[in-house]
Order: C-alpha cells, then structure tokens, then sequence
C-alpha cells in the first residue's frame, strides 16, 4: 500500500518535471493532494510559471482565485508568511486540474495574473478585499464585495465575526451613519479537536 | 454645434430586470454601450466568515442560500467536498436520490431563468407557463425535506432521509408530462421573431474568450465546448447515466437559449431514469456511521448509545481530517465549486465558494461592449445572474 502511493506520488511528479527543471528553486514543492496535484511557487516567480502552466501544460482556465490566512492553522511554521493565495487551474484539453499556491506576509506584493487570464481581474479584488493582500500591476484594484468606504479585511482571522461597525439611519442627518458595534462575540459551539480532552 | 459627450447611466440596484441587486455603471454614447461596470456586493453576507465559526453540519444550510433558485444543487459540491475529505462514500441509493434531486433542481433553475430572462425581453406569457411547472417541484422539495426552497437535504454521507411512500410516482408523472410543457415554451420563443431579434448575435462570445473569462456551464458549451462536469468528471451516478450534452456554435444568446431549453429535456430523462432506478432498489440512504450522521429517530428514543451519538453529532458535530479540497459540481448555472481546508476540527479552517455566476458577471463588460442599452438586459439574462451566489 505505502509503496502504491509513492509510485503514485512519483507519476504526478513526473508529468511536472519539465516546470521543475525550468524553474528550479522558484518551486518549492511538487506533490499529489487528496483531489489534484499541487504546487507551491515562491511569490517572485507566479506569473512566469502561470504563463508556462497556461501555454505548456494546456491549463487555459483559471477557475479559482482565493486568499487564505494561515495565521491560526495549527502546527502552521512562523517563519512562513501569513497568508497564501491559491489558484485552481482547469485545462478542458486534458480534463486535469491543478492547484498553485504561493505565500505572502502582510504588506508583500503578489504580482496578478491578469496579463495570463483576464477572469483573475474580480477574484483578485476579492482576495484584496478580503485578506488586503496586494496585487502588483493589476488594472484596478478595487473592493469588490464589501460596502463603499468599508474598513478592515474580514475575512483575516484577526477580524471579529460580529465586525467592528453597525450601520444605523440618523434622523437629524437623515442618512445612513455607522456607529462602533456593541455586539459581543459569542461562541455557540466551540472548536475542538478529535482525542482533545475537553474537560 | 452643442458638443456631445457621453454620459453614464446609473443601472440599478433597483431595477426590475438587475436580477436582484446589480448596480451597473454604464457609459454610453447616444445608446451604445462603451464601458460596463458591475458594482457588487449588495447583498454580501459575509457567508465565507460565518462558516468558519459553524460546525460542519451546520454549515449545510448556508448553502441553499448561495444560489437560491439551486438550492440542492449548490448542497452537492459541499456534500462531495466533505465526503472526499473525509473518505467515505455515500451509499448507491442516496446517490441516485442525489442525481434525480440535482436534475429537478436543473430543471426548476431553467425555468426560472428562461422565464426571467424572457420576461426581461418582453415577452409575458413564458413567465407564467414556467412558474406553473416550478410549482410541481417545489412541491416535490416540500414532500422530501419540509421546505420548499432551502432544503438542506443533501447532507455529506448521503441524504437526510429516504424518499416518503408514493412520491415516486408524481415525479413520474411529472417527468410524463414535462416534455410537453417544454414543447409550450418553445412554441412561444423558438422561432418566434422577436425572440431572435433580441437575442440571435447578442453578447456573443467566442471559444477565446470563454477560456479566458473562465466561462463554464451553458455559457462555454454555447462557444463550442463539449465540457460537461457529469460526463468529463462524473461524481456520484451520473456516469451511469444515459443523456445527451447540448453544445452550441455561435456562443451568442439564442445557443444558450437553445442549450438550456435541451438541457431540461435531458435533465428530463435523466429523472426519468433515476426514478426507474429507486423504484426497483431499496437501502440506505446515509452512510452507516453515526459519528458522521445522526442515528435514527426510533433508536435515539431507547438506546443510550445512539442517544449519545444523536447529542454528539447535533452539538459537537464530526471531525474532518487535515487537509484541503476543491470539490465542483455541473451547476445549471455553470461550475460550482467549494475550496475547503480543514484543520482537523470540527469547524471548517477556510471555505472558499466559487460561484459560476461571479465570473460570468464580470465579463459583462467584455459581453456588452459596442451594443445598444436594452441588448444589456438580455447579455445579463443570458448569464443567468443571481446574487446569492456572486455575492455570497
């Protein structure tokens, strides 16, 4: 069985040797994931690699864009930055997909990927919206979901779930005005562990 | 000569044909569209946030909330994505169930859109021929799960509960008929003149720009594609399924009209042989773990241990190994897919949802460039927009 899934292991390997090769230290992990093969790119070097994924390996869509912040993954090293970004890649030539990742600390540029896939354009305003991780040369980094003139990152671990802010109607200015929130969190069902001993 | 500037038009959030809450900003000259600009977000939940405080089980709900003329539909990426994290199989029964609710579940979106996007163009009476048939199968929801729309009947390692007696047969008769009540709706527009006025070289798109605006569903098959989730990545039974996949040539609006109306015959058939299927075979409809499903009813009421399992599984919910999953199901709307990375807890770590809808929407200044102002209402019915799910 474990030799089984080292051959496996290997095969995958095999199919992105040549973007190994042609890379070298700019990947710095190959491997086979639960659902598709995935590899791990350092920040400099996406946009190159994306464009060798679209152009060599057939991977002409981009069907997923998303940020997500490590800060509280358990076991997660400290030296690794925060936050990933993470592409789901689609080639209807082969029927494969892969996922590409690469990482960034707070305040780090990513370079976009909208010179490779134009659809990278709204999924990499969200990932700004939501995370404030920054695309470098992307036409127009603006928020996408959250409302005009919205403060924080919402979806960064550090962000309450009850938000900051709560929008009430004013009468005497007769506008819309957000106020501090005195919602507190509360935590209904608590987040536990298998073989943890909860008390 | 008054000098002659082209000025910008505010369209929505609270326009009748905005599907729900787009704010479009467009910037015409005389009526010709230069630029589109979609403001979205206005009906943003912060669904993604919420997800990671609720436990697995808890999550389901959300779901029906996403797109919400596709309720199970949108359930079944999430139901596969767990599954495959954690290594279990729903049981053959409980996936045939699955396939036949995802095709009733085609077939109400279809019709909705088909009347909405129609009705958006002027014509009335498809509208109501439509609504008329959704009717039957949110009757065939209300008999399966309480609800009539937010069902949360597909539950990862199967369904919530078999099918009650004798509703096999009205989905049967209803699947009898169907077929002739699409033949109503193509009488009104196939070759109606109008119809192809309206939408025959509008918002056409090419095999290029499908790739590159990560077009899927109706909207890239319309460009010449024979993709197809259920044929190219088959998940639960659809692989032993007979039907047929539509593709269109021009990828201009009447194809996609033409695709989704041969989309609902063969959702049809697929029913029909779905139901042929249930009627022959009993068995379980959910995995038989009851750390991962609650027990049933009967038992909870005189046995300690399932009475445990019943609290546990309510309260604590499961755990979910370590690890990630990109889990994507043929939406009738396109590629539905849910990106979960799990930290081993009860409680999903990230859990990104990728509607097919938001980058639809966002080639609506690609679609919409060089055509008239009322050709935008019909490049966005074709999209079959809905808010839930772009906005989330």
């Amino acid at each position: 069985m474990a030799e089984e899934l080292t051959q496996e292991k290997e095969n995958t390997l095999v199919e992105f040797a040549p973007l190994q090769e042609k890379f070298g230290e700019a990947i710095i992990e190959v491997s086979q994931g639960l659902d598709c093969p995935l590899i791990v790119v350092k920040r400099e070097s996406i946009v190159e690699v994306c464009h060798v994924l679209k152009s060599q390996f057939g991977f002409e869509q981009l069907i997923d864009l998303c940020g997500v912040d490590m800060s509280e993954y358990p076991d997660y090293p400290e030296d690794k930055p925060q936050f990933e970004v993470v592409y789901h890649l689609l080639s209807i030539k082969n029927n494969a997909r892969i996922r590409v990742k690469t990482r960034a600390n707070m305040r780090e540029m990513v370079d976009s990927v909208t010179e490779v896939w134009s659809s990278a354009n709204w999924f990499e305003r969200e990932a700004f919206d939501m995370y404030g991780i920054i695309f470098n040369h992307h036409p127009d980094l603006r928020r996408i979901l959250t409302d005009y003139g919205f403060e924080g990152f919402p979806l960064r671990k550090d962000f309450p779930l009850v938000g900051h802010a709560e929008i009430f109607f004013d009468e005497a200015q007769w506008r819309c005005v957000y106020k501090p929130n005195k919602l507190e969190n509360r935590v209904l069902i608590p987040k536990t562990w298998p073989g943890v001993d909860r008390g | 000569m008054a000098e002659i500037k082209n000025y910008t038009l505010n369209f929505g959030p609270q326009h009748p044909s905005a599907h729900g809450v787009l704010r479009l900003v467009l910037e015409l000259d005389g009526e010709v569209v230069e630029r589109a600009d979609p403001h979205i977000g206005l009906l943003h939940r912060g669904t993604e946030k919420l997800f990671e405080y609720k436990t697995y089980h808890q999550n389901i709900p959300y779901f029906d909330r996403f797109d919400y003329v596709s309720m199970m539909a949108n359930e079944h990426a999430y139901a596969l994505g767990v599954e495959k994290l954690l290594g279990i199989e729903a049981p053959e029964r409980a996936q045939y169930i699955r396939v036949m609710y995802a095709e009733l579940t085609r077939i109400l979106n279809h019709t909705m859109w088909l009347g909405a996007a129609a009705l958006d163009i002027g014509a009335m009476t498809i509208f109501l021929y439509c609504f008329r048939e959704r009717e039957d199968i949110f009757d065939f929801y209300e008999e399966v799960s309480g609800a009539r729309m937010h069902a949360a009947y597909f539950r990862p390692g199967g369904v919530a509960r078999d099918l009650p007696e004798g509703l096999l047969a009205k989905i049967k008769a209803f699947t009898d008929q169907f077929p002739n009540y699409v033949d109503e709706y193509e009488t009104l527009l196939t070759e109606n003149r109008i119809w192809k006025q309206r939408t025959v070289e509008i918002g056409a798109v090419g095999a290029e720009g499908a790739l590159d605006w990560s077009f899927s569903g109706p909207m890239i098959r319309g460009s010449g594609f024979e993709w197809d989730l259920r044929k190219t990545q088959p998940y639960d039974v659809y692989d032993k399924m007979d039907f047929d996949i539509a593709v269109g040539s021009a990828g201009d609006s009447y194809d996609r009209y033409l695709i989704r109306v041969e989309e609902m015959r063969q959702a049809n058939r697929i029913i029909q042989q779905c139901v042929a299927w249930l009627e022959e075979n009993e068995g379980p409809v959910k995995v038989d773990d009851y750390k991962l499903t609650n027990p049933p009813r009967a038992t909870v009421k005189d046995d300690m241990e399932s009475l445990i399992h019943h609290f546990k599984f309510f309260s604590e919910g499961y755990h979910v190994p370590k690890g990630e999953v990109y889990s994507a199901v043929e939406h009738p709307k396109g590629e539905f897919g849910v990106y979960i990375v799990s930290d081993g807890s009860n409680k999903p770590y990230r859990m990104k949802v990728r509607a097919p809808g938001f980058p639809h929407l966002q080639a609506m200044d690609y679609m919409a460039r060089g055509h008239m102002l009322a050709d935008v209402v019909t490049i966005l019915g074709t999209q079959d927009i809905v808010f839930g799910e772009v906005d989330r």
